[in-house]
């Protein structure tokens, strides 16, 4: 029980943390920050529900005013605005990749990169875009236009989440609850 | 770790944090009933005058937290110029930049400890599945380790530079996710020694 709490919430401060230090820029100039890593990594390493209780947990803390969105965002002001949908699919992210690492028996590495990209790019686009698609006011495929500069940066981090994963099933097998059943 | 409270008094930190969301719920809902750009701008000016009215270093600091949404506001009026729908540019404009300023009234009049006694408050009724003591030391662990990670990303990539002349590596997440797994099993331990949750 308490194993479950302190990794359920130290992984919330790794979404927080990797979102606030200095974002790496791509070559095509799109800045990104490595959150949505982090909500990757919470699926793919806890598993699909203490994976969506730490990215729900994060969620919240944003919600009740915290700046730990990337860039220092944060408070209620995030759920209404444009990034709205991003924001509120990290908890079904996290759970459809950890979803994805539990139920499919492929070596952890590929199990990983699969749940990384239907949870942390696939659901998290589909969240995101519909939001954006609400407040903005468009429709749903221009809504997805506006955001495609991102997807290339994502699909990269989807790679890192298996990469990190895999090293973590070498070094600490017993970390990787969302295969240790 | 700072929070996003506004360190300029105002009338409104005076206020139960339940009242505030309920009225905030209940005007962002009404706005999106209200049909024409110029009522929802008629609300952004008065929501405006309200910041003005409570300070001006308080307005400046909300006006400050708006800065994210400037490129959204580029877009809006490119795609309606382009579309030839000014009018419904500025309904959306303003309905987005008038919730968000709402919202983060709320935010910036509310102290943190305020927002977690009502979420505990809120939740009483499922405290089977989440009881309001796990809560509470989830919520916290979370407020100190943030910092304390982030300060290990920091050195993390203070040792890479020291050793290596290439960019940041993006192998330094794998040390950085190791670190948050120590310290939650060390975390655990500790809680377990004191008697547990």
């Amino acid at each position: 029980m308490e194993r479950s709490l302190t990794y359920i919430a130290l992984f919330a401060a790794l979404i927080a943390a990797l979102g606030l230090v200095p974002q790496i820029t791509l070559a095509t100039g799109v800045p990104i920050t490595a959150q949505s890593l982090g909500v990757m990594l919470c699926g793919t390493v806890l598993g699909a529900r203490r994976g969506a209780l730490a990215a729900g947990l994060f969620v919240a803390l944003v919600a009740l005013g915290l700046p730990l969105l990337s860039g220092g965002r944060g408070g209620l002001g995030v759920f209404v605005s444009p990034t709205a949908g991003f924001a509120l699919g990290f908890p079904l992210a996290a759970f459809v990749a950890g979803w994805v690492v539990e139920k499919w028996q492929a070596s952890i590495g590929i199990a990983a990169f699969a749940g990384a990209l239907i949870g942390g790019v696939g659901v998290l686009y589909l969240c995101g875009i519909t939001g954006m698609a609400l407040v903005l006011g468009k429709s749903w495929p221009e809504a997805a236009l506006l955001v495609s500069p991102f997807i290339p940066g994502d699909l990269l981090k989807a790679g890192l989440a298996a990469g990190v994963t895999r090293g973590l099933a070498q070094l600490r097998p017993g970390a990787v609850l969302s295969r240790a059943g | 770790m700072l929070t996003l409270t506004s360190h300029h008094k105002t009338a409104l930190h005076a206020l139960p944090a339940g009242p505030k969301l309920a009225a905030l719920a209940l005007i962002t809902a009404g706005m999106l009933a209200l049909p024409t750009a110029a009522s929802v701008w008629a609300l952004a000016v008065l929501v405006a005058l309200v910041h003005l009215a409570l300070g001006r270093g308080f307005a400046r600091q909300a006006a400050r937290a708006l800065l994210p949404l400037w490129p959204f506001l580029l877009i809006l009026l490119i795609w309606h110029f382009w579309t030839d729908a000014p009018e419904r540019g500025a309904l959306v404009a303003g309905r987005m930049l008038t919730a968000v300023a709402l919202a983060n009234l709320v935010t910036m009049t509310t102290r943190l400890d305020a927002m977690i006694a009502l979420v505990e408050r809120i939740t009483q009724p499922v405290a089977r599945w989440l009881p309001p003591r796990r809560l509470a030391l989830a919520i916290a662990l979370v407020i100190r380790f943030t910092p304390v990670l982030m300060d290990k990303a920091v050195i993390l990539g203070q040792a890479w530079r020291a050793r290596s002349a290439r960019r940041r590596n993006p192998r330094l997440v794998l040390p950085l996710v190791l670190a948050a797994i120590d310290d939650a099993e060390q975390v655990a331990e500790a809680i377990r020694a004191r008697g547990g949750v």
